[in-house]
């Protein structure tokens, strides 16, 4: 047995470099990626049943009790307006969960030192990551549709929309999520993020109602709140009627991803908290 | 010295510094020496010296605050990917991924590194660390020793030409000290680069032709270990006693309970102790003189050594 191999040298230093670069941006990526995915689907229970059974809890109590109460677009029942809400707003939480939860228990754990010693570059840690958010996000959003598609059909007005919507704003909350990731040394300081931040901004986003029946302030506010355009963008291709126009909520979304994902590739450049 | 070569250093350390908080605590105060390809080196020094430090600046996971470290002749920062494909660093830590059986874990090590269709070099690694029947096992069932030894096939499953092995075998069993040693020794005999760091001298002194010494950040020593031996106090006198020691002798003793050693340069300072005890009216029981090993070498220099 021998671990030998021709020493480098053969070729010129920087031809070298660009092909190890090249190598280890795509494989490399590839297997942080499949791992990502590999660690939430080993525990599915936990990462795409759990949430796709809270969406359905909420979608019967609130289905069921507001249901003749509140009105919200002419043509649509509160629960089939709820249903996209719902999907969207599973597939943000879990997005973000996906990174944050991986790389907070990686760093706490000690284990993140096999990825910090590999020639992986930020930008394949970045792309594997958030593309595995991204994939828990699409899991988890299809689940929930799945299952409570049946209880009233918001119909298909344009699944181009529903689609960029759900990949854009899966990957602006796993870049999130990696920026929380990296941030966070604790469990209590993740959950702090988790609750404080994330939780109160999708559920004031409309998941629950149209931003226009809150009153002028309020409606104000929501939109100064990402999350609003995300959903009610993703509700456009369901109905074909939003809050504001699709184009403006997916210019806001593209905008932030580039933004946080920017920042998530820049502290990982610098090794935020991750190299000393 | 190890033969001068026309290849590059297997590792080069050039005037390593790290400071923490704004320059108060010097971890490495300007660390400089080349490990030959094919070396078997071997890295001491006491608890906070900056062992630990300078192989996470060499593994890049830290950043040394200037100087430069290169593997392979591939700068560690500049030329990370190719620096880090050369390295397989095995880490003090014994810590795992509780979602993987070990195939699993090596498998997706592997991948990190580029290199795909592995599985006839993983057999190889886990049949070598005595793993092959624990393949199919989560990471979490295995015992400490069985973790260890995992952490080494993590290390060697890119076949990396240069390994580093920081404080392996702190608290395993003999048996697995035993088949990590037979194992690593091996791997130097087909040509790789070995650097230890290690707590037990008598490791590093059967197993490594060269040794440096660290104190405080700084290299205080560095020979072929035959020279660090035959270069201090090569004669050991060792005793029993009860009564205090005279102060000349208590100053440069090693006692441990009842039992005393004392280093000697040649024969005419082995007279000069003993006669120092009779002075002084010690009873001495036991008493053996042999030759000093790694331990009192490593001793007389941290004594020696300005901090």
């Amino acid at each position: 047995m021998s671990l030998a191999r021709p020493p480098e040298g053969a070729h010129s230093r920087l031809a070298g470099q660009r092909e190890a670069r090249r190598v280890h941006t795509f494989s490399g990526a590839a297997t942080l990626f499949k791992k990502e995915v590999l660690r939430f689907w080993k525990v599915a229970f936990q990462t795409v049943a759990a949430p796709v059974l809270t969406a359905v809890m909420y979608l019967l109590v609130f289905g069921h009790t507001l249901e003749d109460h509140v009105k919200v677009y002419d043509t649509v029942g509160y629960t089939q307006f709820l249903i996209p809400g719902l999907v969207m707003m599973s597939v943000l939480q879990n997005a973000f969960a996906n990174s944050s939860s991986s790389l907070i228990q990686s760093k706490i754990t000690g284990n993140l030192v096999f990825l910090l010693l590999t020639p992986l570059s930020p930008l394949a840690w970045f792309v594997a990551y958030v593309g595995a958010a991204v994939v828990r996000g699409l899991a988890v959003g299809a689940g929930v549709l799945l299952v409570t598609v049946w209880f009233a059909p918001p119909g298909l007005d344009n699944v181009l929309w529903v689609l960029a919507f759900t990949v854009l704003g899966a990957g602006l909350m796993g870049s999130l999520g990696l920026i929380a990731g990296l941030w966070a040394e604790k469990f209590d300081q993740m959950a702090a993020f988790q609750n404080f931040i994330i939780m109160p901004m999708t559920f004031l986003s409309g998941v629950f109602y149209s931003v226009h029946s809150l009153p002028a302030f309020w409606q104000g506010v929501s939109h100064l709140n990402p999350f609003f355009y995300m959903i009610d963008g993703f509700r456009r291709g369901f109905f074909g009627v939003s809050d504001v126009s699709p184009w403006l909520s997916l210019s806001i979304v593209a905008v932030a991803f580039i933004a946080v994902g920017g920042l998530a590739l820049s502290l990982l450049q610098r090794g935020y908290k991750i190299r000393s | 010295m190890p033969s001068p070569s026309s290849s590059p250093p297997a590792i080069a350390f050039e005037n390593v510094k790290k400071t923490y908080r704004g320059g108060q605590l010097k971890a490495l105060d300007g660390v400089s020496f080349d490990i030959q390809p094919g070396e078997f080196f071997g890295l001491l020094g006491p608890n906070g010296a900056g062992k630990t430090t300078l192989i996470s600046v060499l593994a890049g996971l830290t950043r040394a605050t200037s100087g430069r470290v290169r593997v392979m002749g591939h700068d560690v920062v500049d030329d990370y990917a190719a620096a880090r494909k050369a390295l397989g660093v095995v880490p003090q830590e014994l810590v795992f991924d509780p979602f993987f059986s070990v195939r699993e874990t090596l498998r997706i090590q592997s991948g990190y590194f580029g290199v795909k269709n592995n599985d006839a070099w993983i057999d190889e690694l886990l049949e070598n660390l005595g793993l092959a029947d624990k393949a199919h096992a989560n990471m979490r069932q295995l015992s400490g020793g069985m973790k260890r030894r995992v952490l080494v096939a993590q290390a060697l499953v890119h076949r990396p030409p240069v390994i580093v092995l920081d404080e392996p075998t702190a608290g395993v069993d003999v048996e697995l000290r035993q088949t990590l040693w037979q194992f690593i020794a091996r791997l130097n005999k087909e040509g790789h680069t070995v650097l230890l760091t290690t707590h037990y001298l008598e490791e590093a002194e059967a197993l490594c032709q060269r040794i440096g010494m660290l104190k405080a950040g700084r290299i205080v020593a560095l020979d072929r270990t035959s020279q660090l031996l035959a270069g201090t106090a090569s004669t050991m006198l060792r005793f029993k006693t009860d009564a205090a020691l005279p102060a000349d002798i208590a100053a440069r003793a090693r006692v441990t309970g009842r039992i005393v050693q004392v280093t000697a340069h040649d024969a005419a300072e082995v007279e000069t102790t003993l006669g120092s005890l009779r002075a002084a009216g010690v009873p001495i029981e036991d008493l053996e003189i042999g030759r000093a090993d790694l331990e009192d070498v490593f001793l007389e220099i941290m004594n020696g050594a300005a901090a």
